[in-house]
C-alpha cells in the first residue's frame, strides 16, 4: 500500500504569457505520506495544485491525481480528492452546517447521509460547540479548521492543503499541524501541502519538495536533504537552513 | 444536471431572504398596483351606464392614468428588478472567496453562471406573475368585468415578453458581476445601461434624425417627406433600445386597437375618421404577427448578452489573488 502512486507529475509545466510559473516539473507521491510542498511566495506552489485539481490547464507535460487526468477528466478527480484554497472562503450569512451542507449537495452526497458526517467532522476539527454560529463570526482559525472540516466530510483519500497555516496564531498554528498530523496517521489520510513557512510544517511532513521560481531544486525526507546539503551530521538542523543553501545557488 | 439544481436551489433561498432584492420588488409591486388600480376607478367611473367596449380589462394595463400607464412603468422600472437580481451575482462569490471553493467540488463550470441565470429568471417570473394576478383581481373587483379567453392570451403574452426583457437586464448585470470584482462597480455600470438605454438613446435618436433630415417649417407647410423620412430615421435608431423594443411589443399586444407599432402615421383628416369610424380590434393572431419580430430581437439580445458573459466566466483564471 505504501508505494502506491497517488501523484505523478511529468514536465508540468506552466506558463503565464512569458513568465513561467511552474517549469518541468517531475513528482511522484505515495499513497499515506505527507508532503510538504515548499517555496517562498510565487514560487508556483498554487499554479501546481490548481494543475492538480483541472482549474487551470498545463501549457505541457503530463500529470495523473488518483489515477485520472486533471485535464481531461477534472470531475472525477475533484469528486474523489478534498481541496482548502489559500484563504477558504464561507458564505458568511450562514452557520458552519449550512456551508457544510451546501458543499455536500453539490458532492451529490444525500443530506441523511452528510448530516452525521458533518456532525464527525466538525468534531474531529473541535467546533462542534460553534455549529449554530455564523460563519462570519469565525475567528480565523476557526475558518481554517472549518475549511478541513468541510474537505474531511468527502471522506477524500487524498487532501490538498494550500497555506493551511497562513495567518493563524502560533497556538492555531500547532493545532492546525497537530489535526494534520492525526489525519494522516488515524485516517491515513495522504497529504499534499504547500506552504512557505518551512520550520513550521517541517515536524510534520514525512517529504519535502522545495520550489523554487518555478524550479523544484530538491525533494526527499528532510534528514536526506540536510546530509546532501549541509554536508555534516548535525544535530540539529532547520528547514530554513537547508533552504537558504538552495535558494542562495537558484 | 445535479450541480446546477443545488446552486439554482441556494440562490432561490438567498433571493427570497435578500432584504434588497424584496425591497425593490415590493416597490415595484406596489407602485404598479397603485397605478393600475387609479386607471381601474377611472374607468369605472367613465364607463358607468355604458355597454362595456371590448378589451376593457387591458385598459387596465395600458391606459395612462395621472403620470404613465402600467406597462410603461414596468417597461421603464422593470429592469431595476434584473439588475439588483444580477450585479453581484459573481463577484459577491468572488469577494467572499467561495467561487474557487465552489469551483473545486464535482460540478460543471458552467452550473454556476446558469443556475445563477435560471435562477434570476425564476424570481422575474414570479415578482411579474404576481403583480398582474393582483392587478387582474383588483381590476375584476373595480370594473366588474371578468377578462375573457382573448384577453388572457394577450396577458399571458405579455408577461412572457416582460420576463424576457427583464432577463436581458438580468443578463447586462450578471456580465457586470462577471467582469468587474468590485460589487460597487458592477452595479454602477448596470444601472447607467439602464440611464443611458431610457434616457439618451430616445433622446439621441430624436437629435440625430434631426442631423440627418432637418424638417422645416415653410409658408407651404411641412415638407412630408423629410418628415417622414426623420419619424423613419428616429424610430430605426429607437430601435437599438431594449426598451423601445418591449414598448413597442406591449402595446401593440395589449391594445388590440393598435395595427402598428409605429408610433407616427401619416394620414389626412378623411382618413383618420373613417378608419376610426370602421375601426376593429385587431385579431390576436395578427398582433402575434406584427410583435413577433420584436419578441425574437428581444430573445436575441438576452441570448447574445448571457453568450458573452457564459463565455468570458468560462475563460475566467480562476485564481482569487
Ligand atoms: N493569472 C496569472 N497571470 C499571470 N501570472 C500569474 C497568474 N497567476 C499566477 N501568476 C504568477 O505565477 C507565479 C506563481 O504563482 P503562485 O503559484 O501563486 O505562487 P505561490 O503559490 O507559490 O506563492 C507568480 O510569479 C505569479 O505572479
Ligand atoms: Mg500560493
Amino acid at each position: 500500500m505504501e508505494n502506491q502512486t497517488i501523484i505523478e507529475a511529468e514536465g508540468l509545466t506552466k506558463k503565464y504569457g512569458h513568465q513561467t510559473a511552474v517549469n518541468n516539473l517531475y513528482l511522484q507521491i505515495r499513497e499515506g505520506e505527507v508532503f510538504g510542498f515548499l517555496g517562498p511566495n510565487g514560487a508556483g506552489k498554487t499554479t501546481t495544485l490548481l494543475m492538480f485539481l483541472g482549474l487551470t490547464e498545463p501549457t505541457s507535460g503530463k500529470v495523473r491525481v488518483i489515477g485520472f487526468d486533471p485535464t481531461r477528466d477534472p470531475f472525477h478527480v475533484k469528486e474523489k480528492v478534498g481541496y482548502l484554497p489559500e484563504n477558504v472562503g464561507f458564505y458568511d450569512d450562514m452557520d458552519a452546517r449550512q456551508n457544510l451542507q451546501y458543499i455536500a449537495r453539490l458532492n451529490r452526497i444525500p443530506d441523511r447521509i452528510s448530516a452525521d458526517r458533518i456532525t464527525e467532522s466538525l468534531k474531529v476539527v473541535d467546533l462542534l460547540e460553534e455549529v449554530g454560529k455564523k460563519v462570519g463570526t469565525y475567528s480565523k482559525g476557526m475558518r481554517q479548521r472549518l475549511g478541513i472540516a468541510e474537505v474531511l466530510m468527502k471522506e477524500p483519500k487524498l487532501i490538498f492543503l494550500d497555506e493551511p497555516t497562513i495567518g493563524l496564531d502560533p497556538d492555531g498554528t500547532n493545532r492546525m499541524l497537530d489535526l494534520i498530523h492525526s489525519l494522516s496517521r488515524e485516517k491515513n489520510i495522504t497529504i499534499f501541502l504547500s506552504s512557505h513557512l518551512l520550520d513550521q510544517v517541517q515536524r510534520i511532513c514525512d517529504r519535502v519538495g522545495i520550489m523554487i521560481k518555478g524550479d523544484l531544486v530538491a525533494m526527499g525526507p528532510i534528514e536526506e536533504l540536510a546530509k546532501k546539503k549541509l554536508g555534516v551530521d548535525k544535530e540539529h538542523y532547520t528547514l530554513e537552513e537547508i533552504y537558504m543553501k538552495y535558494f542562495k545557488e537558484a | 444536471m445535479h450541480g446546477i439544481f443545488t446552486i439554482f436551489r441556494k440562490e432561490m433561498e438567498d433571493h427570497f431572504s435578500s432584504i434588497r432584492f424584496l425591497l425593490i420588488s415590493a416597490l415595484i409591486v406596489m407602485v404598479g398596483v397603485i397605478i393600475a388600480s387609479m386607471v381601474g376607478m377611472s374607468i369605472q367611473e367613465e364607463s358607468k351606464g355604458m355597454a362595456k367596449p371590448t378589451f376593457i380589462f387591458l385598459w387596465l394595463f395600458t391606459s395612462t392614468g395621472k403620470l404613465f400607464s402600467f406597462v410603461q412603468f414596468i417597461g421603464f422600472f422593470g429592469p431595476l428588478i434584473g439588475i439588483f437580481l444580477g450585479f453581484d451575482a459573481i463577484n459577491r462569490e468572488r469577494v467572499s472567496r467561495t467561487l474557487s471553493k465552489l469551483l473545486s467540488q464535482p460540478i460543471y463550470r458552467d452550473s454556476v453562471i446558469n443556475a445563477k441565470f435560471l435562477s434570476g429568471v425564476a424570481m422575474i417570473a414570479i415578482v411579474l406573475v404576481a403583480i398582474v394576478l393582483i392587478i387582474s383581481g383588483l381590476g375584476i373587483r373595480l370594473i366588474g368585468v371578468v377578462p375573457g379567453g382573448e384577453e388572457i392570451w394577450r396577458l399571458v403574452i405579455y408577461l412572457v415578453a416582460s420576463i424576457l426583457y427583464i432577463s436581458f437586464w438580468l443578463g447586462i448585470s450578471i456580465l457586470f458581476s462577471v467582469i468587474f470584482r468590485s460589487t460597487a462597480t458592477s452595479a454602477l455600470a448596470s444601472l447607467a445601461v439602464w440611464i443611458f438605454f431610457s434616457f439618451f438613446v430616445s433622446l439621441g435618436a430624436g437629435a440625430l434624425a434631426n442631423a440627418i433630415s432637418p424638417v422645416s417649417q415653410s409658408a407651404s407647410g411641412i415638407d412630408v417627406d423629410a418628415a417622414l423620412r426623420n419619424a423613419q430615421i428616429q424610430r430605426t435608431i429607437s430601435l437599438f433600445s431594449p426598451m423601445t423594443l418591449y414598448s413597442d411589443a406591449t402595446t401593440t399586444i395589449l391594445d388590440p386597437m393598435r395595427k402598428t407599432t409605429q408610433a407616427l402615421i401619416l394620414m389626412g383628416p378623411l382618413e383618420r375618421i373613417s378608419l376610426s369610424r370602421f375601426q376593429n380590434p385587431l385579431p390576436l393572431l395578427q398582433s402575434l404577427f406584427i410583435v413577433i419580430p420584436h419578441l425574437i430581437s428581444i430573445v436575441a439580445i438576452t441570448l447574445l448578452c448571457f453568450g458573452v458573459c457564459y463565455l468570458i466566466f468560462m475563460r475566467q483564471e480562476i485564481r482569487t489573488i
